[in-house]
């Protein structure tokens, strides 16, 4: 289809589908691929930075999701009465109400909080960036899933394991360390890979309160130049890169977490 | 006598629910509703209640729409998966690929921009039936949800319709039946069956998804929120009650779906 726009001006008056790909593509094939270009003039290098800022959100929420996911599964599993339901409120709420309301609701709830205690401590009131808030109310919402995928993977190590290292008298910090993140971690990792895609795609969401990531990146280049269908097009196939990546890194590192365990097939 | 034991039983499990740490939570809870209610501002409601109504509405329609559609579209795209050709089974693979790796609101924009400013160009299109409806949003919105969830309905479904066992349609087919009738009595019941729970999930995500085609101008239930804010200058009030309104929602999506699921008296083997 691309090498239709190079077809010359009567080809064009003639053929109707010629007509349909100009109109698909604004500019000729040659224009695209200025406009795409990451040099002075194009719009590539702000595709990136998006990519790149995108990136870094995905990156930071999912190791705070993973911290506060590790958490509360341990809290869920082995905590008292009220820390199990607290837990339990927790990621029930998150995952009950929309990402978007939630990212609205902890973007100003939490800048506003701060600033507040910051206020009433004496110190001066702070910008904070949204790469941090960014990440920091990603990564609430991914703890409330990864909680729950970590805590099924715990509840799929043998007992025993468990048992026998308590048995050897290791402390809970050492048992963690040694036993319980090792032996889960086949049992996550696909449950997690899903998560990390999830954060990849929600980091499009911060566009909605401003913050220039890919998809705001892209509807800004796209609203100068009019070009839309090529911008959203282009941006379509980054996250698709990314996705498509991430699944092979992550299908390699399944099979390296479940080395020596028997296969799938094998085990049902 | 079972009976008897029936009302015991339900006491027992309320009283076991109902632990002291419970009720101290229950009304710690019930004071922040309450202090919410004193403390904060809303006298807007009246005003917009009747707007809010309509937002509601408007997203539980856009919900039922585009699940029901989008589910129409994924029983083809994961019968091509699952038992089709290369020639079918490749372009649903792809079509499930591209849905399910790229974010809904890039697909959504793609839409409603790259389309929508597509579409003005072509005469026989501004004059044709279909423009009064092109030129408003709600169509693209329908369309990328729709289309998001058939996609991950469709790789659900992918695996629904392989997990079906041989023998069952093995023993169709021994019955004389024509295909269309194993895809109609056997294949299709056993395949929604297994894809039921997992059902769930995805109208809850679908519902969730719902208040990006605010952001092309549709008025659901999450634009009405926004306009409130802009209009009273109110942060949290109108945002409390979106979450507490989505909630409720889920609720009664996930009861209803759990409700559903225990109708089918199916052991899956």
């Amino acid at each position: 289809m691309l090498a239709a726009g190079r077809w010359g001006p009567a080809d064009r008056a003639s053929n109707p589908g010629a007509k349909l790909i100009e109109s698909l593509l604004p500019a000729s094939a040659a224009g695209i691929i200025e406009l795409l270009s990451p040099a002075d003039g194009g719009w590539g290098k702000t595709l990136l930075v998006g990519l790149v800022h995108s990136l870094e959100i995905a990156v930071g929420a999912t190791i705070v999701g993973l911290l506060i996911g590790t958490w509360g599964a341990y809290g869920k599993l082995y905590g008292g009465p009220v820390v199990r339901d607290l837990f339990a409120v927790y990621t029930t709420v998150v995952r009950a109400v929309p990402e978007l309301v939630l990212i609205l609701l902890l973007y100003y709830a939490g800048t506003d909080l701060i600033n507040q205690v910051l206020t009433a401590m004496g110190y001066q009131r702070v910008d904070i960036s949204g790469l941090v808030a960014g990440i920091a109310v990603l990564g609430f919402v991914q703890g409330a899933y990864s909680t729950e995928v970590i805590r099924g993977a715990i509840l799929a190590i043998p007992q025993g394991q468990i048992e026998a290292a308590r048995a050897y008298g290791m402390s809970p910090g050492l048992l963690l360390r040694r036993i319980t993140l090792p032996a889960m971690l086949p049992f996550a990792i696909p449950g997690l890979a899903n998560l990390w895609l999830i954060a990849t795609k929600d980091t499009a969401l911060l566009a909605v309160v401003g913050f220039s990531e890919l998809t705001l990146a892209t509807r800004q280049a796209a609203g100068v130049t009019k070009a839309y269908l090529v911008f959203f097009l282009a941006a379509g196939v980054l996250y698709l890169c990314v996705t498509l990546v991430s699944n092979f890194l992550l299908g390699r590192a399944e099979k390296w977490a479940r080395r020596g365990m028997p296969s799938i097939k094998e085990a049902s | 006598m079972a009976n008897e034991t029936a009302v015991i039983d339900t006491a027992a499990r309320a009283s076991l629910w109902l632990q002291p740490h419970r009720i101290v939570m229950i009304l710690i809870a019930l004071g922040l509703v309450a202090s919410a209610a004193f403390f904060m501002r809303w006298d807007w409601l009246p005003q917009y209640w009747e707007m809010g109504l309509m937002g509601i509405w408007r997203a539980l329609w856009i919900l039922a729409v585009t699940c029901a559609l989008g589910f129409m579209i994924a029983v083809p795209v994961g019968l091509a998966q699952a038992a089709g050709s290369i020639w079918v089974a490749a372009p649903a693979k792809v079509f499930c690929t591209i849905i399910r790796g790229t974010p809904l609101l890039l697909q959504l924009w793609l839409l409603y921009y790259g389309l929508g400013s597509l579409f003005p160009q072509y005469p026989w299109i501004r004059e044709s039936w279909m423009w009064p409806y092109l030129r408003q949003a709600w169509p693209y919105g329908v369309l990328a949800l729709t289309l998001s969830f058939a996609g991950y309905e469709g790789e659900v479904m992918r695996g629904a319709f392989a997990g079906v066992p041989k023998g069952q349609l093995e023993a169709a087919r021994a019955f004389g039946m024509s295909r269309w009738k194993i895809f109609r009595r056997v294949w299709l019941p056993q395949a929604f069956y297994r894809a039921l729970p997992t059902l769930t999930g995805e109208t809850v995500l679908q519902l969730k998804s719902t208040p990006l085609v605010a952001t092309i101008s549709v008025i659901d239930i999450f634009a009405v929120s926004s306009k409130v804010r802009q209009d009273t200058y109110l942060t949290y009030e109108p945002l409390l009650l979106l979450a507490l309104i989505y909630m409720t929602i889920t609720g009664i999506l996930v009861f209803a779906f759990s409700r559903i699921e225990a109708r089918i008296p199916v052991k899956i083997g």
